[in-house]
This record gives structure tokens, C-alpha cells and sequence, in this order.
């Protein structure tokens, strides 16, 4: 961890900044005031928790879902198509947008699982790529059928004030979005590690043989409960998204929630409740991003520097843990064969 | 024992000791191996066999003695030296490179650049030095076990080996595959090499080695040659007590006659789609131990998966209980997720049918009083599965299935492969007691043993499956051998 740190304040001397000032914005921009925690950090951490919980639930099946962004992008257009149909609708609206972006994103995740099922295509690679078509999708709606009336910009209307996302009084930019993603990761940590059908997704991921050996002869069937599943978050995290803080269309309406979610799910090893500070982490320093580049002027490259440094920190960390425990092993064995 | 004499022995050991942490693995040990001869090492599971033999073959340094080859002292501080030395050995888990073929897994550890047509040479050279048929193209992981056991052996002989050590060799093969190894390892002694033979059987022992060593918790209880001695001798010299080694069979009979299996012309296919298993009728009742014999490939693993459930029929109609305890051959794969805790494998069983919550709490509580019965040694069920030595993993899987868990009751029937694979002497018998216990209780158990000894030893009847077909076949050993290989009538 301290080579790593040393390596950060490195490369940032070499750019020619002041490492200190640096840190200084990455920290004003995240945690430094109530604001920039409330409508800066807890704002993007809202869909990283809602697609981190995607990616975690995927990857503990032993799914490879990449496409956590692609199934964002389709619950985004879906809520806003809802949105935009029903404006009078108010809360009701409100409520049948979400559920529209869940079941888009679901949907969008099933192509790759159909993919999967019928023909063996690799989930890995259809996922990323269903994140293109996914992408070029939205580029059609907002110039076609979805475009704003006077048809200038590339994207939608505004969505009407009744349907947004209600917001907590003194908490600027955060919306009620962020409950709803609390409540989701509550629910599925405890599903994960309570339910039966929890536990088949888990076994599912860990050993297709032990499964098979266990008389679970629906590997198939949880996997694509998993898939299912995890594109339902990530489909709400593009309803939660355009209803709480976009309130219309766009192309560029995600800045690559999708795939910092993996980062947010590794990082959390893979467990729903750590998601949600994983997610708050990531939510932070994306936040400090904007102010390091604002106010001391440093490429928000760099911060994605930093979050790989992160990354690579826990997972050194883990090998490391992983290694005591493997060796631990090794003397339990060598003293059986002793004795 | 005349000439050994005037000639060096091919392999001597002596007063090796080595320690791990503070446990003493070898204690003084030592091993003389007279060339011409066949050198039966035996010992209880964790005797100190195994490690002794790494130990000549360079895999471990030991903490003193001294290691001479053919008369002369050598230091041994890697296989490669060792091989050099003229020792080569067969691990009892192959270390062969299962995606490579035959003649680039005798290829591996040479140095320099790579001849396909001197690797093809090289086989054939092994091959006619040693009998064996082998096909330098075959994919290893396409060959049945016994081929690739003989891939291990030529890789040990490529490079010359005058001393072969075996470690449980025939633990894998079928009883004709086992004649033909033992045969072979004879003459290969008889041109004037030396084997080293690790078995756990001592029947196999008295009968194929000229000397015999007995090892016992790393000490020497025994050595001398084979024809002076007798298995009550080896037996005592093994286990410390005059133990007789084969358990006496108890049938439990006319458990209420109740038909707990009822199979009518099943067929059944395995993950390729091949029909291994061909209209096959019987029935098992409860309060009966009914033993599966087969040689390795006719289709036992798919009549056994067929029973536990694990394996959709291909044909026919099979009558079966729900609750069936299933141990498969393979525990690590099969059985266990390394990386889980203790209490989420013991949660395995059943979580296909689990509806609702698990109250881990209860499953932790059972997971340790399971643990405590069937003696696995481990901190606590939090414990992950990895952490645990082979043996108690194995445990592990056999109380689960055997007993009741948090969920779950003692199941009705049982479908167990290779019951005490990898269990010592002791643990063997107590495992075999469960399984007669399980059976008084009026559970139906269905056991395949590659060991016949442990088919005869534990069933109230057995079924033979050959080439597909399976038929009842009289409780005798000769009759049974012969259905085996197909030679009724």
C-alpha cells in the first residue's frame, strides 16, 4: 500500500504538481463539504451501488457480465420513453418508469443469456459487445424517435418535474434513488446469504461439478436467474439515473457506470453490503476527479490511474491473505501425513 | 540374497530424518534396495512412505541421513538430480500435462530445442524398451488411466532410470490391469533394475516383492524378505497391534424386503451422449449392501450418477427414493468448493430441492457436531474447505452424506464410489462400519469399489457391470473376477 501511494505521489511530481495540492481537491471535491458529499460523491455513487450489485450477483454465479453499461443504457432509454409517454402520471409514472428500466435491462442481459444457452457464445465477449449496440441504440432514439420537439440537440425532452425522483430537503442533488439502492443492496445481501435459492447461485459460481454433485441438476436455470437478475439492476441504475439526475436522454448519459461497477464488485469481493461502500469510494473519486482537474488542474486520467492503483492494491492484498491461508494449509497436510 | 552380498545396493537409504515444524514425518528411517529386486515399501496412510521416496527421488531434502546410489553417496537437491542419479518415479497423482500428447510429455524437462520427428523417435524407442503400445500423438487427457499411468512410467524410463519407484500404483487400475503392471514391473526387476513398489495392499506385497519394508509413524518396524514372513506379521509390524486386516461381512438380511431401488430395463448415457449403461434390471432393498464390481470404463460411474439421480435415464423406468446420499469418486471436484467454508459444504446436500431460508446458526451447529463424529480436524465450520488436508475433506463428504444434516434427514439410500480411497487403515474400517450401520438403520447402500477386496468385504451382494450390461453374480471371488472381464460361460 505504500509503494503504491508512493508510486501515486510519484507520477504526480513528475507531471509537475504539487502533490499535496492535488490531494487537497481530490478531498474538497469528495468529502470536503457537505455539498460536494451529498450532491457530488452520493450522487455518482447512486448508480455505482445499483450496478456494482449488478456486476456482484453476476460474477458470484459465475456469470461474466460485462454489460452492466449496455443494460444501463437500456434501462435509461426505457424509463425515459415511459417518462416521457405518461406525463401526467406523477409518481405512478414515476414508479412504472423504474420497472420499465429493470425489465429493460433484464431483456438486454437475456440476448446475451439466450446467446449463451442456444449457441455457447461466451457471455464475456457478448455482453461487451451488446455495450456497443447498446450505445448506438440510444444515438438512434435521441436523433429519431425519442429526439427533443424542436429536433436541434441529440437528445430527448426533459422529462416533467412531477415524474422526477423525489429529493432529500437540504441534501442538494441527492435523490430518493440512493434509498432505493440501499434497499436493493439490503436485499440482496441478505437473499445471497439466506435464501436457499441464494445459495444455489453461489454454489453455481463456485463449481458447476459440485453442483452437478449435489443433485442441483438447475445450474442452468440459476444461471439464467443470475443473468436475469443482474441486468434488472443494472437497468435500474439507467431508470434511477435519468429520473433522478439527467431528467432526459443522451448519449453520454453514463460516464462508464457499467464498467467502474466491476472495479466497485471486485473491489467489494463481491459481497452486496461492501458494494455499498466500494461504490461510495468510487463515487468519491469520481467526484474529486471534476475538482482536481477544476482546481489544480490535473487530467482526470489520473484518477483513473488512481482507481487501478486501488485495485490493484486490494487484490495484491487478497493474494497475499490467500497465500498465508494456502500455506497454512500445506502444514495441516504435512502434520497428518506426520502423525 | 546371495549375490546381494558382492553387489551395492541399487538404492540405499539410511537414517533419514525430517522434520516439518516440530512433527517428526521420518524418524531414522531407512530403505536397502538390492538391484534384481522387487522392494515392497508399506505402511499405514501417512506412515512416512511417500516421503521417504521423495526424498530419494529429490522432491524433499531431509533434515540428516544419507542417500547412496549403487554404492556411492549423493546429494540429492532436485528431481532433476535425482534423475541424473538414475531414480525415477510414478506419482500417485500423475504429473503428466493433460492437454499435451504423449510425446511432448515425455519431451518436458530436456533442454534445448524441440524435433518433433526426435520426439516421435523417442517414443518408439521408450516403446520398444518397454513393451508398452504408445501413441506419440494421443492427447494425454484422451487416454484411459491405465495408458496414461504407463506414459508416466516411460517418462520415468526415457531417461533411464535404474531404480523405479512406484507410489500406489494399482490404487487406479482393474484387477487384470494390475496383473499385467505387476508383471511387467517383474521382468523389468529381472533384467538386473530395482523397483520400489508403495502400496497400502499387502496382498500385492506378499505376492510381487522379494523384500518388503514396514513403515510406521516414520520409523522401520519391519524389513526382510518377502517369502520369510507372513501378512499377520506385516499386518502387526503396520498397525502396532495384531489386527486381522479383512473385516468379517455381516448380511443384514429381509430388512421388510421393502424395494427401495427398482430399475427395469434402464438405460443410461453419459455427458457425451454414449450409451454406457444397457437395459439393466434390478432391484435393491433396504438393509442391503449391494457391491458394484467393474473393471475401470464400463459403465459403473454412469449407472451409479443413474441411481443417485445425478444422471437423467437414457431408457427405462427407475423407482427411486429422493433422499439419496451421493459420494462420488472424485470428493475435491465433485463433492466440495475449496474456497467454501466447512458448513456451506455441509449445506451442498439437498440444495437443489431447499426451498425457503437457511438458518446457518442450526447448519454451523450440526457442521461441528458432524465434524467432531467423523473426527475432521479443522478449527471450526467456518473454516474453508482448502484449508483441509485430503483425508478430512474426504471425512467431511461422508458425513455429510451419510448422516443427517441441519436440513436434511439420514438419507434412505446411499450411492457411494470408492468409499475409503486415500484412508488409512483405521479410518477404512471405521468408514466401513458407517456404512453397515447405515444399512442395520434400513437404508439401502449401492457401493462401487475399485479394490474388490472392499466389494467382497462390504456387500450382502454384488452386481457386475461389463461392457454395458449389468447382472447379479454369486458371492465368490473367482466367479466375480471372471464376470468382470467378460469370461462367464
Amino acid at each position: 500500500m505504500t509503494v503504491l501511494v508512493a508510486v501515486m505521489l510519484a507520477m504526480l511530481s513528475a507531471g509537475g504538481f504539487a502533490p499535496l495540492g492535488v490531494l487537497g481537491a481530490l478531498w474538497s471535491g469528495s468529502f470536503g463539504s457537505w455539498y460536494s458529499i451529498t450532491s457530488a460523491t452520493l450522487v455518482r455513487s447512486i448508480p455505482l451501488m445499483l450496478t456494482g450489485g449488478a456486476v456482484a450477483v453476476a460474477f458470484r454465479a459465475g456469470v461474466f457480465n460485462i454489460g452492466a453499461e449496455g443494460q444501463l443504457l437500456a434501462g435509461a432509454a426505457a424509463a425515459t420513453a415511459v417518462a416521457l409517454a405518461l406525463p401526467h402520471g406523477g409518481m405512478a409514472t414515476t414508479v412504472l418508469a423504474l420497472l420499465a428500466g429493470a425489465a429493460a435491462g433484464s431483456a438486454w442481459a437475456g440476448v446475451a443469456a439466450l446467446l449463451r444457452a442456444r449457441f455457447g457464445v461466451l457471455e464475456v465477449i457478448s455482453t461487451i459487445m451488446l455495450n456497443f449496440v447498446a450505445l448506438h441504440v440510444v444515438s438512434f432514439l435521441v436523433r429519431g424517435p425519442l429526439q427533443e420537439p424542436t429536433h436541434t440537440y441529440p437528445q430527448t425532452a426533459s422529462i416533467v418535474d412531477a415524474v422526477h425522483l423525489p429529493r432529500f430537503p437540504g441534501a442538494g442533488r441527492l435523490h430518493a434513488g440512493i434509498a432505493l439502492a440501499l434497499l436493493v443492496l439490503a436485499f440482496g445481501g441478505w437473499g445471497l446469504r439466506q435464501t436457499a435459492s441464494g445459495f444455489r447461485l453461489l454454489v453455481a459460481g463456485e463449481s458447476r461439478a459440485a453442483a452437478a454433485s449435489a443433485g442441483m441438476i438447475d445450474v442452468e436455470r440459476t444461471i439464467w436467474g443470475a443473468f436475469l437478475c443482474s441486468g434488472a439492476l443494472a437497468g435500474l441504475a439507467g431508470a434511477v439515473e435519468v429520473l433522478g439526475v439527467t431528467f432526459a436522454l443522451y448519449e453520454n448519459i453514463s460516464p462508464g457506470y457499467g464498467y467502474t461497477a466491476i472495479a466497485v464488485a471486485l473491489l467489494a469481493g463481491l459481497d452486496p453490503w461492501r458494494v455499498l461502500l466500494s461504490a461510495v469510494l468510487f463515487g468519491a473519486l469520481e467526484a474529486g476527479a471534476g475538482a482536481m482537474q477544476r482546481d489544480a488542474g490535473v487530467p482526470a486520467a489520473l484518477v483513473s490511474v488512481i482507481e487501478a492503483l486501488l485495485i490493484l492494491g486490494v487484490l495484491g492484498l487478497r493474494a497475499v491473505r490467500w497465500r498465508d491461508r494456502g500455506s497454512a494449509a500445506t502444514r495441516e497436510e504435512l502434520r497428518e501425513v506426520a502423525t | 540374497m546371495t549375490a546381494a552380498h558382492d553387489t551395492p545396493p541399487a538404492l540405499a537409504l539410511s537414517h533419514i530424518t525430517k522434520r516439518y515444524d516440530r512433527v517428526v514425518a521420518l524418524d531414522d528411517a531407512g530403505i536397502v534396495v538390492r538391484p534384481g529386486t522387487i522392494h515392497a515399501l508399506v505402511g499405514e496412510n501417512g506412515a512416512g512412505k511417500t516421503t521417504l521416496m521423495h526424498i530419494a527421488s529429490g522432491l524433499v531434502r531431509p533434515d540428516a541421513g544419507q542417500v547412496c546410489v549403487a554404492g556411492r553417496e549423493v546429494r540429492l537437491l532436485s528431481p532433476l538430480d535425482a534423475l541424473a542419479a538414475g531414480i525415477g518415479m510414478v506419482h500417485q497423482h500423475f504429473t503428466l500435462v493433460p492437454a499435451m500428447t504423449v510425446a511432448e510429455n515425455l519431451a518436458l524437462g530436456g533442454s534445448g530445442l524441440l524435433h518433433a520427428r526426435a520426439m516421435t523417435e523417442q517414443v518408439h524407442d521408450v516403446a520398444r524398451r518397454t513393451g508398452f503400445q504408445l501413441d506419440p500423438h494421443a492427447r494425454v487427457e484422451s487416454l484411459p488411466v491405465s495408458a496414461q499411468q504407463r506414459v508416466e512410467i516411460a517418462k520415468a524410463l526415457v531417461r533411464d532410470a535404474n531404480v523405479l519407484v512406484l507410489d500406489e500404483p494399482t490404487a487406479v487400475l482393474a484387477p487384470s490391469e494390475i496383473e499385467d503392471l505387476l508383471r511387467w514391473l517383474r521382468a523389468y526387476a529381472d533384467r538386473g533394475r530395482a523397483v520400489v513398489l508403495i502400496t497400502h495392499k499387502l496382498r500385492e506385497a506378499l505376492a510381487v516383492a522379494n523384500d518388503v519394508t514396514v513403515l510406521r509413524r516414520g520409523r522401520i518396524t519391519f524389513t526382510g524378505a518377502a517369502a520369510h514372513t507372513s501378512a499377520e506379521r506385516l499386518t502387526e509390524a503396520m498397525l502396532g497391534v495384531a489386527e486381522t486386516g479383512m473385516p468379517v461381512r455381516t448380511p443384514t438380511e429381509n430388512f421388510g424386503a421393502r424395494v427401495v431401488f427398482d430399475a427395469q430395463d434402464i438405460s443410461v448415457a453419459d455427458r457425451a451422449g454414449t450409451v454406457r449403461i444397457r437395459q439393466a434390471t434390478f432391484q435393491v432393498r433396504a438393509g442391503e449392501i449391494v457391491g458394484i464390481a467393474a473393471v475401470e470404463g464400463s459403465g459403473q460411474q454412469e449407472l451409479l450418477r443413474a441411481l443417485a439421480g445425478r444422471y437423467l435415464l437414457h431408457g427405462g423406468v427407475l423407482k427411486r427414493p429422493a433422499d439419496i446420499g451421493f459420494v462420488p469418486e472424485d470428493r475435491g471436484r465433485d463433492a466440495t468448493m475449496p474456497d467454501r467454508s466447512l458448513a456451506e459444504t455441509v449445506a451442498l446436500r439437498g440444495a437443489g430441492r431447499r426451498r425457503g431460508l437457511i438458518s446457518w446458526p442450526a447448519l454451523h451447529a450440526r457442521t461441528a457436531e458432524l465434524m467432531r463424529a467423523y473426527d475432521v480436524r479443522a478449527q471450526d465450520p467456518h473454516t474453508p474447505v482448502r484449508a483441509l488436508s485430503g483425508g478430512n475433506q474426504q471425512r467431511l463428504v461422508l458425513a455429510r452424506e451419510l448422516e443427517a444434516t441441519w436440513d436434511q434427514p439420514a438419507p434412505s439410500a446411499l450411492v457411494i464410489e470408492n468409499p475409503t480411497r486415500g484412508l488409512d487403515v483405521r479410518a477404512t474400517t471405521a468408514v466401513h462400519q458407517r456404512l453397515r450401520d447405515a444399512c442395520t438403520r434400513g437404508a439401502a447402500v449401492v457401493v462401487y469399489s475399485s479394490d474388490l477386496d472392499e466389494v467382497l468385504s462390504l456387500a450382502t451382494r454384488v452386481l457386475v457391470v461389463f461392457d454395458g450390461r449389468v447382472r447379479d453374480v454369486p458371492l465368490e471371488r473367482a466367479v466375480i473376477g471372471r464376470a468382470m472381464l467378460g469370461l462367464h460361460r
